[in-house]
C-alpha cells in the first residue's frame, strides 16, 4: 500500500536582541553559569516583568516576511507547568491572541516551489537549561542565563509530505530569518530548536492520521534523519495492522530511532491566563507599516534579482543567496566586476573552500570585495595564471595584503615575455623526445605534458596560452 | 524628660512640626514596644535599628527620621522578607521593593516588618506561621488581615506609621478593626515592584496612619510612575496634604442602596449613619446610588484572586530559595513536601482553588465569566461617579471578631470583606477612618471610595469629617 506522510514543524527561534525580553540582562551566548541573570530573570518573588519592544519589533518583522496578518492588539499570557528550569513556574507567553497568524513560506523542492502554510508566530520568553551530573543524574543544576532570552516560536500547518521538505522548509526559514537579521539560528547553541508534528495516511484519504510529537533533534539534518525513521515506524506499525500511539518521542542521534517520551494520557494542562503583571497595548498600524516598509530583501526575490541581472543559473544563485553575507560579498564584488560568473565559480569554489579551511562566516572575513575583483583582473589580463591566483587569495586572506603586493613581493608574475619562455620551450622539447614524437604523429595530448614540464620550470608563472603557441610552433619547425 | 515617655504616640504631623528630636522618638518607640508587643504581636520580629545609625544630615527630607513600619510581604534588601509563611523561610531579597527606595530617598527609618496572613490571604492576621497578632483594643479580637500587624503596630503606637498591602480589603478592614486610617490608592498609583504578589490585577501597597494627614503625607512619598513595574501609572503625583481642610460644600456623596441592607452589625450602622449626618452639616450632599452588581464581587473575587495567585504562588518549591523539604526521591517528591509542608492552610485552599478555575474546561465558565463580571462592577461605579464625587460604606459590616471565631469557617471569613472588595475589582481608591467605638470599646470604621486617581478627594473628605471627631485619639489600653 502507498502512503503519504504529514508533517508540521514548530521552530523555537532566539531573537538576537541585546538583552533580554522583560529585563537588562544580557544575552550574550556562552558566559558563565548564572552571571547573566538578575532578580527579575530569576523569577525571584515580587518582580515584576517589563516588556524590550526591540523583541516585539523583530517579532514583528519576521511575522511580515512570513507573510502572516498581524495581531495589533499585543496582550501575553502565562503558561503554567513545573519544572526546575522554570524559575517562575510559569512561561510568559502568547495564547488566545499570538502576534501573528495565517501566513506562508514558499519552498522550492527541484523544480517546483510549495506553499508551506504558517499557523502562527508569537513572542515568549525561553526557560533556563539544566545540566546533570553523572549518567544516572544524581545531582541537577540549573543555569539561568538563559532565562529570560526572546523567543519566537514560528507554527507551521501540517503542509510538508516528505522529511526532505521538512528539510527545505527549515533551510528557507533559516535564511529568511538570517535576511532579517533577527536571529543567529544556531542550532548546536540551541538559538534555533525544531519539534516535528508527523503521521501517515493512505494516498488519497483526506483524514489526518494519528500524529505523534518529535523532540530533541539538534540539526537540521537530525530532523530529516528523525522524520526519515519515525515514517518507516508508523508505516511498519500500519502494515502490521497495529495502532499509532499519540505520543512525544525524543529522538536519540547516537542511536539514530526515536524513543517515547510521555503519551498523550500524559500531556499537561496548562492553565493560560492573561499575564496580569503586563498590561496589553495596541500597536499601531504606523509602527507595523514602518517595519513593512524597511524590511530587507528577502531570499527568495533575490535569488530571481541575481538570476536576471547577473544571469546566473538558478544552481549558482541558490548557492549564493544561501547565505546573506555571501550572498552580499558577490553583489559588491560585482559592481567592480562584470565577469559575474567567473565571480560566482570564485566565491563558490576558492573563497568558500577557504572559508571552510579557517572555518571562519564570510561576514568574518577580512578582505574587501574590491580586492577580491583586482585579483581576478589581474588573472584575466593574464599577468598570473589560475593556480598562482588561487595562492595568492590564500596569502592576501592570510595576510590582509593586496594582490598587488604578493605578487610583486612573492615574484609572481606570469612570465610573457616570449625570449624567455621560448628559452624555456626549447630545453623542454629537447629533453622530452618521446612526446615531441607522440605529439607530431597526430597525438594531441601529448602537448600538454609538455606544457606540464614548461609550467613547472617557470615555477608555474609562464602564461599557459603563449606557452602552447610556442610549444606548437617550435615542434612544427623543428 | 516626663514629656519623652509619651512620643511613641505623636503622629508623623507632630513629630514634623514639633521638631521632634528623632533619636528620641526611637528610644520611646523601643521603650512601647518592649512593655506591649509581647501582648499585640504585631511585628514579625521587634524591630531594631543599628545604635550607632546616625540620623541623615538631610532634615529637609519629607519623612526625615519618621519610623515605618512594613508589612512583611514587601522586599528590604537583605532582610528577612517571608509573607509570614514558612515556605520562604530564609528568604533575604536582594534587592529594595520601589516603595523602600523611596521611603529611603525621603529618610524614613524603616522599623520592622510586620505580621500579615499568610501571603495576605486572610482578614484576621491569624493565618501567620509566626502565631496571630492581637487587637490592641481587645487583645481577644483579631486585628483584621491581612495587614493586620501593620494596623495593630500604628493602633499601639509601636510605630509612627506602617505599610501595607490591599488585595481585597487588606489595608482598610484592619484599619477599620484597629481604630486607625487605611488607604488602599488607584491601582497603578503605587508601584508594586518588590510587593511579593498574591493577586497581580487587585494588589495595591498603601498607608496605615494615625491621622489624614500622615496618610497624605505617606501617599507622597511612595506614590508615582516606576518605569519597572508596566501596572504602575504615568500620572503626575499631586502634594496630598494639599487638599487636607478644604471645605466640602460642593461634594456630593453616594450612599449604594447594596451596601445598607441586612447583615450590617446594628453598632457599625448607627456609627456610619451619625458620620453621614456630622458630613451632611458640613455640606456635603448625600444620594442614594446603585450599584447592581455588588452581589457577584465576593465571587468574583475569589476566583480572580486565587486563579492570580495558584500561578503567583508556582514559584515557591524548593529550588532556588526559602524552604526546601528534600525527600532523597528525586524532583517531584521534593516539589510535594516542600509546598505540602511550606504552605498553610489557607494558601492551600487558595492554590488548589485557583489551580480548578484555570483548568481545561473549566476557565471559560469560572475565571473568563469572573472577568466580564468584573467590567461590569467597574462600570456600577464609572455609571455612579458620573454624578457623584465619592462613595461612603461601612468599611467591614462588623467590627473585630474573636480570634478563632472564623477560622473553621472560611466562607463567614471571606464575607468580612464584602465592602472592600469591590475597590480592588474596579481598581478605584478607597479609605478606611475611624467613625466610632461599639460599647464594647471595638473601632468602627468609614470607608470612602472615589473614582481612579482622586484620592485626594478622600483626603479632602476624610480630613473635614476628622477634623469634628476625636476617634483617631482615642488609644488602646494597653
Amino acid at each position: 500500500m502507498s502512503y503519504e506522510t504529514v508533517i508540521g514543524l514548530e521552530v523555537h527561534t532566539q531573537l538576537n536582541t541585546k538583552s533580554k525580553i522583560f529585563c537588562g540582562c544580557s544575552t550574550e551566548f556562552g558566559a558563565s553559569a548564572n552571571t547573566q541573570v538578575c532578580p527579575v530573570c530569576l523569577g525571584l518573588p515580587g518582580v515584576l516583568p517589563v516588556l524590550n519592544h526591540k523583541t516585539l519589533k523583530h517579532a514583528v518583522k519576521t511575522a511580515l516576511a512570513l507573510n502572516c496578518s498581524i495581531e495589533s492588539f499585543i496582550k501575553f499570557d502565562r503558561k503554567n507547568y513545573f519544572y526546575p528550569d522554570l524559575p517562575k513556574n510559569f512561561q510568559i507567553s502568547q495564547y488566545d491572541r499570538p502576534l501573528s497568524y495565517k501566513g506562508h513560506l514558499t519552498i522550492k523542492d527541484k523544480d517546483k516551489t510549495k506553499k508551506i502554510g504558517i499557523t502562527r508566530v508569537h513572542l515568549e520568553e525561553d526557560a533556563g537549561k539544566l545540566i546533570h551530573e553523572g549518567d544516572d543524574a544524581a545531582s541537577s543544576y540549573v543555569d539561568f542565563n538563559r532565562t529570560g532570552i526572546p523567543l519566537l516560536e514560528i507554527v507551521s500547518e501540517p503542509d510538508m509530505r516528505s522529511p526532505g521538505q521538512a528539510y527545505l522548509y527549515l533551510t528557507t526559514l533559516k535564511a529568511i530569518l538570517k535576511y532579517l537579521d533577527v536571529s543567529d539560528c544556531d542550532m548546536e547553541k540551541g538559538s534555533l530548536r525544531c519539534d516535528a508534528n508527523i503521521s501517515i495516511r493512505k494516498k488519497g484519504d483526506t483524514k489526518l492520521g494519528t500524529k505523534t510529537e518529535l523532540k530533541n533533534m539538534n540539526s537540521f539534518k537530525g530532523v530529516k534523519a528523525a522524520l526519515e525513521f519515525e515514517v518507516k515506524r508508523q508505516i511498519k506499525l500500519k502494515e502490521k495492522g497495529e495502532k499509532i500511539m499519540q505520543q512525544t518521542l525524543l529522538w536519540d542521534e547516537k542511536k539514530q530511532k526515536t524513543v517515547s517520551m510521555r503519551t498523550k494520557e500524559e500531556a499537561h494542562d496548562y492553565r493560560y491566563f492573561p499575564e496580569p503583571d503586563l498590561v496589553p497595548f495596541v500597536l499601531k498600524q504606523e509602527e507595523i507599516d514602518t517595519i513593512k516598509n524597511n524590511l530587507p530583501e528577502l531570499p527568495e526575490a533575490r535569488l530571481s534579482r541575481f538570476m536576471s541581472e547577473f544571469k546566473l543559473s538558478v544552481y549558482d544563485g541558490n548557492i549564493l543567496i544561501s547565505d546573506k553575507y555571501l550572498a552580499d560579498f558577490f553583489e559588491e564584488c560585482a559592481k567592480t566586476y562584470k565577469q559575474y560568473k567567473n565571480l560566482s565559480n570564485w566565491i563558490q569554489g576558492a573563497l568558500s573552500s577557504e572559508l571552510n579551511n579557517r572555518k571562519i562566516q564570510v561576514k568574518d572575513l577580512k578582505l574587501a570585495p574590491l580586492e577580491l575583483t583586482k585579483l581576478l583582473k589581474i588573472a584575466d589580463e593574464g599577468k598570473i595564471n589560475n593556480l598562482t591566483a588561487k595562492t595568492v587569495l590564500t596569502d592576501m586572506i592570510h595576510t590582509g595584503k593586496s594582490a598587488d603586493t604578493i605578487i610583486k613581493e612573492k615574484n609572481l608574475a606570469q612570465i610573457s615575455d616570449s625570449s624567455a619562455l621560448e628559452e624555456i620551450t626549447d630545453n623542454v622539447i629537447k629533453d622530452n623526445p618521446k612526446p615531441v614524437g607522440d605529439y607530431k604523429n597526430g597525438k594531441e595530448n601529448a602537448i600538454m605534458f609538455l606544457m606540464g614540464q614548461v609550467m613547472k620550470q617557470s615555477k608555474g608563472k609562464a602564461n599557459p596560452k603563449m606557452v602552447i603557441e610556442i610549444l606548437k610552433e617550435r615542434i612544427k619547425n623543428a | 524628660m516626663n514629656n519623652n515617655n509619651n512620643l511613641f504616640s505623636l503622629s508623623a504631623k507632630d513629630i514634623i512640626t514639633q521638631k521632634t528630636d528623632p533619636k528620641s522618638v526611637i528610644a520611646s518607640l523601643t521603650e512601647r514596644i518592649n512593655k506591649v508587643e509581647d501582648k499585640v504581636k504585631a511585628f514579625v520580629r521587634k524591630p531594631k535599628i543599628n545604635p550607632a545609625a546616625k540620623p541623615s544630615p538631610k532634615t529637609n527630607q519629607p519623612l526625615w527620621s519618621i519610623a515605618v513600619s512594613i508589612k512583611d510581604n514587601i522586599c528590604v534588601e537583605g532582610q528577612l522578607t517571608t509573607c509570614a509563611s514558612k515556605i520562604l523561610s530564609g528568604f533575604h531579597p536582594p534587592y529594595d521593593a520601589e516603595v523602600i527606595t523611596r521611603l529611603k530617598n525621603a529618610g524614613a527609618i524603616l522599623w520592622g516588618k510586620t505580621n500579615m496572613d499568610e501571603f495576605a490571604f486572610g482578614s484576621s492576621c491569624e493565618n501567620s506561621c509566626y502565631g496571630p497578632t492581637s487587637n490592641p483594643h481587645n487583645l481577644d479580637c483579631v486585628p483584621g488581615g491581612s495587614s493586620g500587624g501593620s494596623a495593630a503596630a500604628v493602633a499601639a503606637d509601636e510605630t509612627i506609621m506602617s505599610i501595607g498591602s490591599d488585595t481585597g480589603g487588606s489595608i482598610r478592614q484592619p484599619a477599620s478593626f484597629c481604630g486607625v486610617v487605611g488607604l488602599k490608592p488607584t491601582y497603578g498609583r503605587v508601584s508594586r515592584y518588590g510587593l511579593i504578589a498574591f493577586a497581580s490585577s487587585l494588589d495595591q501597597i498603601g498607608p496605615l496612619t494615625k491621622n489624614v494627614y500622615d496618610s497624605a503625607l505617606l501617599l507622597n512619598t511612595i506614590a508615582g510612575y516606576d518605569h519597572k513595574d508596566s501596572t504602575s501609572a504615568d500620572i503626575k503625583v499631586p502634594d496630598f496634604t494639599k487638599s487636607l481642610g478644604e471645605d466640602i460644600k460642593n461634594i456630593t456623596i453616594g450612599l449604594p442602596e447594596e451596601y445598607f441592607t441586612k447583615g450590617i452589625n446594628r453598632e457599625v450602622k448607627i456609627a456610619v449613619d451619625t458620620a453621614i449626618e456630622l458630613l451632611k452639616k458640613k455640606g456635603a450632599k448625600f444620594i442614594p446610588v446603585k450599584l447592581p452588581h455588588t452581589q457577584y464581587a465576593v465571587a468574583v473575587y475569589y476566583i480572580i484572586a486565587t486563579a492570580e495567585a495558584s500561578s503567583n504562588l508556582a514559584r515557591f518549591d524548593g529550588v532556588q530559595y526559602g524552604y526546601r523539604k528534600d525527600t532523597g526521591q528525586g524532583l517531584i517528591p521534593m516539589y510535594r513536601a516542600t509546598r505540602g509542608e511550606g504552605f498553610g492552610e489557607e494558601a492551600k485552599r487558595r492554590i488548589i482553588l485557583g489551580t480548578y478555575v484555570l483548568s481545561s474546561g473549566y476557565y471559560d465558565a469560572y475565571y473568563l465569566r469572573a472577568q466580564k463580571v468584573r467590567t461590569l462592577i467597574k462600570k456600577d461605579f464609572d455609571d455612579a461617579f458620573k454624578t457623584i464625587d465619592c462613595i461612603l460604606t461601612p468599611t467591614s459590616p462588623t467590627p473585630a471578631f474573636k480570634k478563632g471565631e472564623k477560622l473553621k469557617t472560611p466562607l463567614a471569613m471571606y464575607l468580612s470583606d464584602i465592602y472592600t472588595i469591590s475597590a480592588n475589582l474596579a481598581g478605584i481608591p478607597a479609605i478606611s477612618i475611624p467613625c466610632g467605638f461599639t460599647k464594647n470599646n471595638l473601632p468602627i470604621g468609614l470607608q470612602l471610595i472615589a473614582k481612579p486617581f482622586a484620592e485626594d478627594t478622600l483626603f479632602k473628605i476624610a480630613s473635614a469629617y476628622e477634623a469634628e471627631t476625636n476617634w483617631c485619639k482615642i488609644k488602646p489600653k494597653l
